[in-house]
């Protein structure tokens, strides 16, 4: 037995292991770090004005964000409501009907595009198909956006659910005389029930976070509007551009909507695992 | 055996079967006899489960396996096009290796096979749905939990539940395929008496790995190999008087 391989194998090994570890420890750090500056600035700045007053005018004192946080829920809610059905139905099209076929695979080639489509394309699109030709920034055209970056994250997600269920369960279904709709909505659909929930709060997360997309469409609103038709005031944008502003109760206005922002997408991944586990005990 | 002029649920006739460009069928050509049991045995990809797959057309959902020759069921042609599957696999119920209990409620899990094609009252469904379970012999065990998710039963328990289930939508026909091979010694002896029982209503034919349980449950058997159907008859002349080598040896344990 030669001991001088299997020495050579514990160093390499020891080695391996400590970059790696480094590597997870500079990824955490940093990730730390943002958290407590946002922390630190957000908590600071929050106080009960944020959610009843509205984003102040240039030069006024104090202010919140309500308005903000208002527009910012009814922007993704709309889009929840349009890109969940959408997205579902498309990806048990993918899963269950169209499988290998060319319809299919064309349209699983088109949603990986949009996938990693740049945000900020999708925004000027929109603004090109909505805005310009409507001539007023609006909630709904903000909506459209977020929804055409929605629909690609949940359809993906529910193919991959539906695919994970076991062939078994779905010849189960086919075998007592079932009709493959009711084989996708009644068995499929249901069994991979937690992980399309799943997909869809990460969809939301992925979405509400989103910035570029909704300057070009909703804009902002420094009233409290709850007409989607016109331009809207939405959490992302009012960071934006209070971030950059000279006022210093902006300035603490972003840090607190950046903080809210942060902690609404944080319970959103929070919620996706404890559905994604509760799956796996089932 | 049966000595009155006994009927045929299925016939197979000059069945071929190909998994794309594999043959996995050669001119199969045999009879199910209505309210027996049989049988087929063999070693693994011999082809038992793929023949007993062509009787509900499950092989249709994948496109590239394709079968050639006759099924009559009660004398139609079911390879025919004209067939309509769900039709066709509501009067021949399937088992599989597997429990596969859906992902609802015990109850649910009965009636969702009774409601694709009945219309039929609550109370209606209640009496179904206790048949087939008192059929199942799972009654008993399940009677107080009705509401529970059929994947809170164990393995045993699951796979009478799927037999419930394809009891309760009352077919002609029900294939079993390696019903047992996922359960323990019990659960194995529970499934077996319920076979014996529900050849009194039903055709029964099932795969199976395990030549003792063949003997037991079965009237008649099939031995396969390498996709052709080398002896058919009788269970006991084929376990104790076997007419082709290959069988024997099987049977005996020198081969397989």
């Amino acid at each position: 037995m030669d001991l001088g391989i299997y020495r050579r194998r514990q160093l390499v090994n020891f080695w391996g292991l400590l970059t790696s570890m480094l590597a997870m420890a500079i990824g955490l750090a940093v990730l730390f770090w943002i958290l407590f500056v946002l922390f630190s600035n957000g908590f600071a700045s929050l106080d009960w004005n944020m959610f009843t007053k509205d984003t102040p005018a240039p030069g006024t004192e104090g202010g919140g964000l309500r308005n903000a946080i208002v527009g910012s829920l009814m922007i993704v809610g709309l889009t929840v409501l349009v890109a969940t059905p959408v997205g579902i139905l498309a990806g048990i099209y993918m899963a269950e009907y169209g499988d290998t076929s060319l319809t299919a695979n064309i349209t699983r080639f088109v949603t990986d595009i949009m996938l990693s489509a740049p945000s900020i394309v999708i925004g000027l699109f929109v603004y090109a198909i909505a805005v310009a030709t409507l001539g007023t920034f609006s909630g709904y055209a903000g909506s459209l956006a977020l929804t055409l970056i929605a629909i690609p994250v949940v359809m993906r997600t529910t193919e991959n659910m539906l695919r994970l269920v076991p062939g078994s369960l779905r010849e189960a279904a086919f075998a007592l005389g079932a009709p493959r709709w009711k084989v996708s909505m009644s068995v499929t659909l249901r069994a991979a029930k937690n992980g399309v929930i799943t997909g869809l709060l990460l969809s939301v997360a992925r979405i509400s976070g989103e910035t570029a997309p909704l300057l070009f469409t909703a804009l902002n609103n420094q009233f409290f509007n709850s007409d989607m038709s016109s331009p809207m005031a939405n959490l992302p944008v009012v960071i934006f551009q209070f971030a950059m502003s000279p006022y210093e109760n902006w300035i603490r206005l972003a840090w607190g909507g950046a903080l809210i922002v942060t902690m609404a997408v944080l319970l959103l991944n929070i919620l996706a695992r404890i559905f994604f586990r509760s799956k796996q005990t089932t | 055996m049966v000595e009155t002029t006994p009927k045929n649920a299925i016939e197979v006739k000059n069945l071929d079967f190909y998994y794309g460009k594999f043959q996995g069928l050669k001119k199969i050509n045999l009879n199910i006899q209505e309210n027996a049991v049989t049988a087929f045995i063999g070693p693994s990809g011999c082809g038992k489960s793929t023949l007993l797959r062509t009787f509900n057309r499950m092989y249709s959902l994948y496109p590239g396996q394709h079968a050639e020759g006759e099924i009559l069921f009660y004398g139609r042609n079911i390879l025919e096009k004209s067939q309509d599957l769900n039709l066709l696999r509501a009067q021949i119920g399937m088992v599989f290796q597997k429990p596969t209990p859906f992902p609802m409620s015990i109850y649910d899990n009965i009636a969702f096979g009774i409601r694709l094609y009945e219309n039929i009252s609550r109370s209606e469904m209640d009496d179904r749905v206790e048949s087939a379970l008192q059929k199942a012999a799972i009654w008993n065990e399940v009677k107080d939990k009705l509401g529970q998710s059929g994947l809170s039963l164990s393995g045993g328990q699951q796979q009478r539940l799927c037999i419930a289930r394809t009891v309760a939508v009352r077919p002609k026909v029900i294939l079993l395929d390696e019903p047992t091979s996922a359960l323990d010694p019990i659960s194995t002896s529970k499934v077996e008496e319920l076979i014996n029982e529900l050849k009194k209503e039903y055709t029964v034919a099932i795969v199976t790995h395990n030549m003792q349980q063949a003997a037991r449950v079965s009237d008649f058997t099939a031995y396969m190999y390498l996709g052709d159907m080398i002896e058919f008859g009788v269970t006991e002349q084929i376990f104790f008087k076997p007419q082709r080598k290959e069988t024997e040896d099987y049977i005996t344990g020198r081969f397989g």
